[in-house]
């Protein structure tokens, strides 16, 4: 009885908060300058990245060093589609289909790669990103004979709703996953693949299937990133700091919750944004030290961090609630 | 009835032949035995029927129906479960949810999350773990992470169960507990087959031996036949009298 009362009232706690930050969130561009809208707009895309990578990479174990080939073949399907010379399709149908592309794509390099194991994994999608850059690169230079494409400008308020949709989108799927039988069979193949196996879990199936639902996300976040960007040209688009960035978002974060990789994505992104205008040469510097001294002495990321710190409040606070009702007593 | 058969069962590693021409059979409702000095391929053989290993030399039948070319988790749907020499648990998961993958993927006809959850609860009684169903698997002890291999692999409702050393590392009371166990098991008709070093529970439980040595089966017989076999006392048996004393 009292437990139930205790998860309702967190429960409608944690709802209230959701959707207090869904209508700040939504309503952002009334009262945000233009930048500001672009800095939360820029911080969304880390928030896509980090949990989709999450999602794949935190559970099964693999590490993904993909991220950035799919947020490029993303841009480029807008850079294709949504061309200034040609604007073939309309923007939803060119995000989805960014989705849809880097869904098949990631289908068939699971299919060649997720056989492999451990660091050979994480080398082989590193290399992805090289390679699709440079079949770009070849592909302009040889049969275009020209660089860089150039994207129709979507105003920044329709880029950032777009973002928003994209991670609200992310984050139920990424939610609902997590405890859905796929997510459990996720799990076990990141706690014993060959155990899991052997326990009638399809590994290869269920591999390829979640690194492909993962990538959906990038692929779609690229896309709308492009109409931002406006020319694009295989190295800005296929940037390897877009592989990175979400795994040490995530790590920062912790991986142990749902909510680890969204705060850690929130805050690495904001910090870093702040740093690099207050200290253009050593925000990196400062970076790399916050990192260590998180992966030192937080191996829970910052995520590990608040169920202790609750714990630690918890006592005191409880003592000052019931202080406070006893106060009330003597009064009356 | 047979249940399990191989036949020429074979397996090199380079060109060392870690099973060689072995032909064997369960019989439906039985307690086999798998003995062996190390390294005589009896983990091997439970890899091979499981799939673990592809089987590209010899054949072996699960109740008449071919399991080569078949992948573990498809052998697992037909039946056939197992249990690990060293423990494969998921660490980080709680052990309800390490029985749950069992429950969830393993049985052969597919399963809504609410009677998973009923199979998965039922598997965690029946080993005698209900009360740490939400402990992490990790902080269990090994005797009671061997248990949780045991429920996890009774959750995919096998017919068949293969318990690579089960024993290994417990101590006494552990060893007793874990052959009422295993008796309890077979009470629920399911047919076990075991690798075993402790020969107390080996020649306690077991209705049927099977003896590999370098590979190759060199006898077969009831405990009795087994202990007065010649050749198994000197391979096997009386190396463990001069190891134990």
């Amino acid at each position: 009885m009292d437990i139930t009362k205790l998860t309702s009232r967190r429960f409608l706690l944690v709802a209230g908060l959701i959707l207090l930050l869904l209508i700040f969130l939504a309503t952002f561009p009334l009262h945000g300058s233009r930048s500001d809208v672009f800095v939360v707009t820029i911080i969304l895309m880390y928030v896509i990245l980090t949990v989709s990578w999450a999602m794949f990479s935190g559970s099964t174990g693999y590490l993904s060093l993909a991220p950035a080939a799919f947020l490029g073949v993303g841009i480029y399907t807008s850079a294709l589609l949504y061309s200034e010379k040609w604007a073939l399709l309309p923007l939803p149908a060119v995000i989805i289909i960014a989705g849809v592309v880097s869904f098949v794509l990631a289908l068939l390099v699971g299919l060649v790669t997720l056989r492999l194991k451990g660091t050979y994994f994480a080398f082989f999608t590193f290399g992805l990103v090289l390679l699709i850059s440079q079949l770009f690169v070849f592909w302009e230079l040889h049969i275009v004979g020209r660089r860089g494409q150039h994207v129709i400008p979507v105003s920044g308020d329709t880029v950032y709703y777009v973002m928003l949709g994209i991670t609200v989108a992310t984050l139920l799927t990424v939610y609902f996953i997590r405890r859905s039988r796929l997510g459990l069979a996720m799990q076990s193949i990141g706690g014993n693949e060959e155990a899991a196996a052997h326990m009638g879990v399809n590994t290869t199936r269920v591999k390829i299937l979640s690194f492909a639902i993962s990538s959906v996300f990038m692929g779609a976040a690229g896309a709308i990133m492009a109409t931002k960007w406006i020319y694009v040209d295989p190295v800005v688009a296929f940037n390897v700091f877009y592989s990175f960035m979400p795994v040490l978002m995530a790590v920062f974060g912790g991986m142990g919750q749902f909510y680890g990789p969204i705060i850690g994505a929130v805050i690495f992104a904001y910090t870093e944004r702040a740093l690099r205008l207050e200290f253009p040469y050593y925000y990196m510097l400062s970076f790399g030290i916050i990192l260590i001294l998180v992966i030192l002495y937080l191996p829970g990321g910052l995520a590990g961090l608040i169920p202790r710190l609750w714990n630690r409040l918890r006592g005191p606070i409880s003592k000052l609630w019931k202080g406070g009702e006893a106060e009330q007593h003597a009064n009356t | 009835m047979r249940i399990l058969e191989g036949r020429d069962v074979t397996k090199y590693f380079g060109g060392l032949a870690a099973v060689s021409h072995v032909d064997f059979h369960v019989d439906q409702g039985e307690i086999v035995g798998l003995i062996g000095p190390n390294g005589a391929g009896k983990t091997t053989l439970f890899n091979l029927i499981s799939a673990a290993f592809p089987l590209k030399s010899g054949e072996i039948r699960f109740k008449g129906e071919k399991l080569n070319g078949l992948k573990p988790h498809q052998i697992c749907r037909m039946g056939i479960s197992r249990t690990f020499q060293q423990v494969k648990i998921f660490a980080d998961m709680p052990v309800f949810q390490n029985v749950l993958v069992g429950a969830f993927f393993g049985t052969p006809a597919r399963m809504s999350g609410s009677d998973a959850a009923r199979e998965a609860t039922q598997a965690l009684e029946f080993v005698g773990l209900s009360a740490m169903s939400a402990v992490p698997a990790k902080d269990l002890t090994l005797v009671n992470q061997k248990r949780v291999e045991v429920a996890r692999a009774l959750a995919t409702k096998p017919e068949l169960l293969l318990l690579d050393e089960l024993m290994a590392g417990l101590n006494s009371t552990e060893i007793s507990e874990a052959m009422e166990l295993v008796k309890k098991i077979r009470d629920t008709k399911i047919t076990i087959f075991m690798v075993e070093h402790v020969m107390k529970a080996i020649m306690g439980i077991c209705e049927r031996i099977m003896v590999l040595h370098h590979g190759e089966k060199i006898a077969e017989g009831t405990p009795q036949e087994i202990a007065a076999n010649k050749k198994v006392i000197e391979i096997y048996l009386g190396e463990e009298t001069h190891a134990g004393s």
